[in-house]
């Protein structure tokens, strides 16, 4: 008796930890909310739902979180009443690393955001540089330009397609087949730029090198052979699929309110309803000059976010062969239009694209010295998280992991 | 859509002539911008969202610009007189001020419903670098802006009043700087263990210097 009361400081201690149980969160704060005194928020959400509450915290490791990626979940039950991700883990800086690099050597840099769509990063960042400095490329750089950004459309969707519905619990099947078609793919654009998933290949005004006639005959020959069978036996496996309607038709549904309130891009807000694709509206670089129509859903569940990824790719190829179909003689490289040494001149610009995960932008400030006074991504995969708790909240936990699959995060481009 | 001088005007029909400066861009790209005084910045971005011939319903982009302080030198020349009675003589005489620096938030917009090609572009900025940076949040606006404000306020330690959740988000918790500033100096050790090449090894000596004889466990072996 004694001894407790004269040692008082653990006594204390120990008597505000019994009154307010710490957080289970391994980390040092709370997920719930800016005031993360351990415990305080805990009870306050055990007062809210009246029940026995679950908090878990789903990754930075787990297989279905696409990376290094957390979900701080709050179940009751088995329906998720809170969820905040976080993220952070795979953060090195790209944009301070950018403002020390020449503009040309961002290049290769962008390959790394989403190493799932490499060409369109390129494209994206490019763009940028080119507004800045008042740049205009070749007409046949266009062409190819827009053949090779549907192309890294079509590898970003065949992946996401198989991701999504490997989060589903089809075990591997559907998986493997895309990852198949992903690899064919992957080997024509191997052959031409040296490179499997960093290709590197952009540069403003023009591209590094030319495409073979020979290159393009054995595309289109894919896309109209192989790949268009692909779609049909992917079509006649899944978008049927009673057990695939049953997870996905009116979970995770997104108004387009919120949708466009949130920034929310690219396949997804289109799923909600909502017409807006930058292909269409900016008409950057060629593309007022292609039929094409932009799929939109109906509901903003997850099964129509996955449809539009269908519909998408089957419109890309449509583009691709268009341009083919088009594509002039000359040369691909303005040689007047200078990549190295470059130093625009003082000014900034915002460029961005309709990428596969949505919109990405680069906004630029020259200050006339040769390495960009500011560089900053805006990059879809990141603001597009700003609604996932929105999205999972009253859905189970199981359909919260397509979610999260549906809105198509990869985690280099979350993080940077 | 309206140009940025129609926008500007309405904004100071309805807000006064002191809320709202056009900034031009001498860049290629002409995207000219509105620098917005921080005290009415939400309530001019509420207008902007609601206002039904601009409807900027979708704030794409939002980030962080740091200024610091620039000494600028400025050279007035003036003509005196000789007093030999030859030509004028031109002297130059050299000042030099130091433009205080600031922190800046710039938000990129564009309108869904009326389907607006080009950024209508708004800027906000802060007194100073150090004690007073603090700027109203305009994610009860637009709510793309919540994690994006995180990470301004992350990478560049602007403090956004109103914003729901304002918390570090690619930097952990326990950080204390703020990478992005122009002056962050980045540690230089880590590389803590000596390696035989010199260069690492130098630094590693600095941070890590070899202890005293008597103290080290290995003299005593």
């Amino acid at each position: 008796m004694n001894n407790a009361s004269t040692s008082s400081a653990p006594t204390t201690a120990n008597a505000t930890e019994a009154e307010a149980p710490v957080s289970p969160f391994p980390l040092h704060s709370s997920p719930f909310g800016p005031s993360s005194a351990s415990g305080a928020t805990v009870r306050a959400v055990n007062d809210e739902f009246h029940g026995d509450l679950l908090e878990i915290s789903l990754g930075p490791h787990h297989p279905s979180t696409h990376g290094v990626f957390r979900m701080n979940a709050a179940l009751d039950g088995e329906i998720v009443t809170k969820l905040k991700p976080v993220f952070g883990y795979l953060h090195r800086n790209h944009e301070k690393l950018g403002e020390t690099n020449s503009y040309l050597a961002n290049v290769p840099y962008t390959d790394r955001l989403d190493y799932l769509a490499s060409l369109t990063n390129n494209w994206a960042y490019v763009h940028a540089v080119e507004k800045l400095a008042g740049i205009t490329p070749t007409e046949r750089c266009e062409y190819l330009r827009v053949i090779l950004g549907e192309l890294g459309r079509i590898i970003n969707h065949v992946c996401l397609v198989g991701f999504l519905l490997n989060d589903l619990g089809t075990s591997f099947t559907p998986l493997l087949y895309s990852l198949r078609e992903r690899e064919r793919m992957l080997d024509l654009l191997e052959e031409l730029t040296g490179a499997r998933m960093m290709y590197n290949f952009f540069r403003f005004g023009g591209l590094r090198t030319d495409v073979s006639a020979d290159w393009l005959a054995r595309l289109k020959h894919y896309l109209e052979g192989l790949f268009a069978r692909y779609l049909d036996e992917q079509d006649a496996l899944l978008t049927g699929n009673e057990i695939l309607l049953a997870r996905t038709q009116g979970t995770g549904i997104l108004k387009p309110d919120l949708a466009i309130n949130a920034g929310f891009t690219g396949p997804g807000l289109r799923a909600s309803g909502v017409d807006y694709d930058i292909r269409k509206v900016d008409k950057y670089s060629i593309y007022d000059r292609f039929d094409f129509r932009v799929p939109l859903g109906e509901h903003g569940d997850t099964y129509d976010r996955f449809m539009m990824r269908m519909l998408e790719m089957r419109e890309s190829v449509k583009i691709i062969l268009q341009a083919m179909r088009d594509l002039p003689d000359g040369p691909v490289n303005d040689p007047k239009a200078k990549s190295r040494g470059l130093r625009p001149k003082a000014g900034e610009a915002y460029g961005r694209i309709e990428c596969p995960k949505g919109e990405l932008g680069f906004y630029l400030i020259s200050d006339g010295t040769p390495n960009p006074y500011r560089y900053r991504v805006r990059p879809p995969s990141f603001i597009n998280l700003t609604i996932l708790e929105d999205l999972c909240l009253g859905q189970t936990l199981a359909d919260t992991i397509i979610i999260l699959g549906s809105i198509d995060i990869v985690l280099g481009e979350v993080d940077r | 859509m309206e140009t940025l001088e129609q926008i500007r005007d309405r904004i100071v029909a309805k807000f006064g002539a002191d809320t709202v400066t056009l900034i031009t861009n001498p860049g290629p790209s002409a995207q000219h911008s509105l620098l917005l005084v921080a005290h009415a910045a939400r309530d001019i971005a509420r207008f902007l969202h609601d206002d039904p011939a601009l409807r900027l319903d979708y704030c794409s982009n939002a980030t962080g610009v740091d200024w610091p302080d620039k000494e600028i030198v400025e050279t007035v020349k003036t003509t005196q007189p000789d007093p030999a009675g030859g030509p004028d003589k031109v002297v130059e005489t050299k000042t030099k001020r130091i433009q205080p620096g600031c922190l800046e938030a710039v938000y990129h917009l564009y309108s869904i419903a009326l389907k607006s090609a080009e950024p209508v572009i708004i800027r906000m900025r802060t007194a100073n670098r150090t004690d007073d940076v603090t700027l109203p949040s305009l994610t009860p606006v637009w709510r793309s802006c919540e994690f994006q404000e995180r990470e301004i306020y992350d990478l560049y330690g602007i403090v956004f009043t109103g914003h729901p959740d304002l918390r570090r988000i690619l930097m952990w918790d326990e950080f204390k700087d703020h990478p992005m500033r122009k002056d962050y100096v980045g540690p230089d050790d880590y590389e803590w263990e000596p390696t035989p090449h010199g260069e690492v090894l130098e630094r590693a000596k600095a941070h890590y210097p070899t202890p005293p004889a008597s103290t080290s466990p290995k003299s005593e072996e």
